[in-house]
């Protein structure tokens, strides 16, 4: 296996506070990488610094070798990175269907294309569809996004995130907010992901972590302070000490 | 060039831009803190000029007028907070703007319902209506000094506002954001109001100030209102000190620049083609700077921090 | 067909009979005030693209009316009094293509700078540039500066006498109906998918890949285009130009007519141009006080109406 992503150093501070300190970490392709962490350790922060949202303050960013870093965010994602949010992030104005059909426009190259009407587009509506079929959602498709339980929206992240076919796919915490139920659902889902797509995974259900992951980073404080597979973590005393010890 | 000549021409960007800041600094604490944008801001400035002219002929006092008028333009500002704000403060700007251009239409028409659609002219007492002569060639109206005075004390005023109490405490924070400012446990009503209250006051202040030299008229506010976008856009949306900087920076450059740019332009052109192109550039020299400084800083010259 | 599509057939015939009827019955007035409201509905439909499917609150689109109306005016000018003999023109496809490229690039550079700010700090700036364009025109004494131009020969057209005020409504109305039909057509292509969802969640097309900036940048300088052109055919009504006209007042009045009809719907900005119309006519022939009842109005519909006419059409319903 090579590295995928590789994180060199990174920084990012806001005020007085180190979001990212000195931040070093490498993704292989194909696995499942988890990163877990106290609540502000740095999580969401690492993946905006991935995806584009933020900027470092100093680090690179290699995907495929490549410095991320002076890139845009629209830019990555053309590069075969997809992100699903935290906080659902959906169009909640429009509809499941055109959710999904934007992502997978997105897919098919530029959309300055003004004549023929989206929705009538057989490549987006059944690229969608097959999406909203993978997720469980079909029959929601023409609902509006508002419409559905969070759940459901959580699903949607996922179909959306799935429609770039990107390479490397970042989850914030898919599982957040979700009853039991709903979580063994979304594991089954993610299991299914994997053989596919290499994900780097932020997630608070350790359960869920343990059954995904076939490697686990601790953040702290913006530090990575262990890197192993789960049994690793599990046995790891400083892990033990700064994290799972406390709960 | 004439050294008194510019002397006087400095002098009156300074006070046009200690006006702007006058004006701008309602604004900027208005929607800094509110997050609510008053276009009908300028409407106050006009009714702080109507009240106060209207008053200075009743009482034949410009400086009682001005006292007086104060307080009933700051009401003016409690009754749009308390009617129009209010209800809007969880909508999004779009519905501010537009309620706010709605309100600009009804004040303007009541201000010509009730002081007719001339404008009013207003006298001056005599130590203010003096010069003072500076040297030889420089002479220099006193009122145009007292404006200067006061939109400097108002600055000062504001500036220990800002540093030395709660209120200030809050600009300074940035704070738009309601939870943060209720778990500092600010009664949130009675702030929003107050900082309402205390912007039309400080707009109809600058309205009263220009009166006695453009006299109160309809439509006054609707010029001055998007300077004061210009020089709070440039200073930083929510920035005190921004948006004096601004205010300061944009006063002279239009100041200046309409007296001045033509003999500049002449050094690169010819006359002909300088005194074509000035007025045109002149006109639009402080929308240019806009441009500029946000094409480098989109969020101003200094944006507010905690946002 | 649905209900909505009923109602909008129905209006846009209503529009393209009844002005014509009121002219032969006599009632010639009428049909220049129809004249008025389409063109003024064009520039309202330019200005939802961004407005309502775009989301940005331009409060400046009145420069781009004002604009296209100087294209006019001005080539008339030089053409009738000399003067700058490149531009000195009365030929109809001339000062339309003139309108339209001038606005158009108004739009690609104000817009290149606004379209970098969000929320207020673009409304501002919006309100700000074109300001800068009426101060612009008040300064060049040539055109008469505050005092405006009058336009003494109309834009000449292979086919088309625009003196005749039944022509010069047709040419109004075909162009309002295919614009209407353009914007549509745009609204619901895959560009405008993208500019919709950057409405939405501007943060999620990012992610997705969507150079939303691009995106915005380009419908920002069609709708300027488009309003250009209404500017063009409003300056061949009335004749007569002059700065007000990119007052922000105006550019208030074409948001409230945005608004006001239903943002973000085909015939919403129709509606709400013949709504402002109708209260601007007969408030205006009450009372020379009509903004006071007016601006009432407008706060109340924001207070208290939302969706504007079209919500209220839909009765409720999506």
């Amino acid at each position: 296996m090579s590295a995928l992503l590789e994180i060199q150093s990174l920084n990012k501070g806001f005020g007085g506070i180190k979001a990212s300190d000195d931040l070093s970490l490498s993704v292989e392709a194909g696995e499942v990488h988890a990163i877990i962490g106290p609540n502000g350790a740095g999580k969401t922060t690492l993946l905006s610094q991935l995806s584009g949202g933020q900027k470092p303050d100093i680090g690179r960013i290699l995907f495929k070798g490549r410095d991320l870093v002076p890139l845009p965010a629209h830019a990555r994602a053309h590069l075969g990175i997809a992100r699903s949010f935290q906080i659902t992030s959906l169009i909640m104005d429009m509809s499941v269907l055109d959710n999904v059909a934007l992502a997978v426009q997105a897919r098919q190259g530029h959309s300055f294309r003004f004549l023929r009407a989206a929705r009538q587009d057989a490549s987006l509506r059944e690229g969608a569809m097959g999406l909203l079929r993978r997720v469980g959602l079909e029959a929601k498709a023409q609902l509006p996004t508002r419409a559905l339980s969070h759940g459901e929206h959580r699903h949607m992240e996922i179909a959306i995130a799935l429609a770039g076919q990107a390479e490397l796919l970042l989850l914030d915490e898919p599982m957040a907010g979700l009853g039991g139920e709903e979580s063994a659902h979304m594991v089954t889902l993610l299991r299914q992901i994997k053989s596919r797509h290499t994900i780097l995974l932020v997630e608070h259900d350790m359960d869920a972590v343990f059954q995904l992951a076939d490697r686990i980073s601790v953040l702290v404080y913006g530090h990575v302070i262990a890197t192993g597979t789960p049994d690793e973590i599990r046995a790891n005393a400083a892990v033990q000490h700064a994290y799972l010890g406390e709960e | 060039m004439d050294l008194s000549l510019f002397v006087i021409q400095f002098l009156n960007g300074l006070q046009l831009g200690l006006l702007l800041f006058l004006v701008a600094s309602g604004l900027t604490l208005v929607f800094g803190i509110l997050d609510f944008v008053n276009l009908a801001h300028g409407a106050l400035y006009m009714l702080g000029a109507f009240v106060c002219a209207w008053l200075t002929q009743v009482l034949g006092n410009f400086l009682l007028a001005v006292l007086l008028a104060l307080p009933v333009t700051a009401v003016a500002g409690l009754l749009v907070e308390r009617f129009i704000a209010r209800p809007l403060y969880a909508r999004d700007h779009l519905d501010h703007v537009l309620a706010t251009f709605g309100l600009i239409l009804v004040i303007d028409t009541l201000v010509h319902l009730v002081f007719g659609p001339e404008g009013i002219a207003v006298p001056l007492p005599d130590f203010l209506n003096g010069q003072i002569r500076l040297t030889e060639t420089l002479v220099i109206p006193s009122f145009r000094l007292m404006i200067i005075g006061a939109g400097l004390a108002a600055a000062a005023g504001l500036y220990w506002m800002v540093t030395h109490t709660r209120l200030g405490m809050l600009i300074r924070a940035g704070a738009s954001n309601r939870t943060m400012v209720s778990a500092l446990g600010v009664d949130i009503e009675r702030l929003f109001a107050l900082v309402f209250a205390l912007g039309a006051a400080l707009a109809g202040l600058a309205g009263m100030l220009i009166a006695p030299i453009t006299e109160a008229s309809i439509g006054m506010g609707n010029n001055i209102i998007i300077t004061a976008f210009v020089v709070i856009i440039v200073g930083g949306i929510g920035s005190m000190k921004g948006a004096f900087i601004a205010a300061l920076m944009i006063g002279l450059i239009d100041t200046l620049g309409r007296s001045y740019l033509d003999d500049l332009f002449k050094l690169v052109m010819s006359q002909d083609a300088a005194e074509t192109s000035a007025p045109a550039i002149s006109a639009m020299l402080i929308y240019i700077i806009m441009a500029v400084v946000l094409a480098l800083r989109p969020q101003g010259l200094f944006p507010p921090k905690a946002r | 067909m649905t209900r909505m599509t009923w109602i909008t057939l129905t209006v846009m015939a209503l529009l393209a009979v009844l002005p014509p009827v009121f002219f032969w019955t006599g009632n010639a007035f009428y049909l220049d005030l129809a004249t008025r409201l389409t063109i003024l509905a064009i520039a309202a439909v330019s200005l939802n693209l961004i407005l309502g499917y775009g989301g940005l609150v331009s409060f400046g689109h009145a420069a781009c009316l004002g604009l296209g109306a100087y294209a006019v005016g001005i080539p008339a000018h030089h053409w009738l009094y000399g003067g700058m003999d490149a531009l000195a023109t009365t030929n109809g496809f001339v000062q339309i293509g003139l309108a339209v490229a001038i606005t158009a690039l108004f739009a690609l550079v104000t817009g290149a700078v606004c379209l970098r700010t969000r929320g207020v700090y673009f409304i501002m700036i919006t309100m700000a540039f074109a300001q800068m364009v009426y101060y612009l025109i008040v300064s060049i004494e040539e055109y008469g500066g505050d005092d405006g131009l009058v336009i003494d020969t109309r834009s000449e057209l292979p086919g088309f006498n625009l003196d005749d005020p039944l022509q010069l409504f047709a040419l109004a109305y075909v162009s309002l109906v295919v614009v209407m039909l353009v914007v549509r057509t745009i609204v619901n292509s895959r560009f405008g998918m993208v500019l919709q969802g950057a409405k939405g969640n501007e943060e999620r097309m990012v992610t997705l890949g969507f150079n939303v900036y691009l995106y915005r940048l380009v419908a920002y300088v069609i709708s300027g285009a488009i309003c250009g052109y209404a500017g063009a055919l409003l300056g061949n009504f009335t004749t007569f130009i002059s700065p007000e006209m990119m007052d922000w007042a105006r550019s208030g009045e074409l948001m409230f007519m945005v608004i006001l009809g239903g943002a973000a719907t085909t015939l919403g900005p129709v509606l709400g141009s013949a709504a402002f119309i109708v209260l601007e006519e007969f408030l205006g022939r009450l009372t020379i006080y009509w903004h006071l009842p007016f601006g009432l109005m407008l706060i109340g519909v924001v207070l208290f109406v939302r969706g504007g006419l079209m919500g209220l059409l839909r009765g409720g319903k999506e």
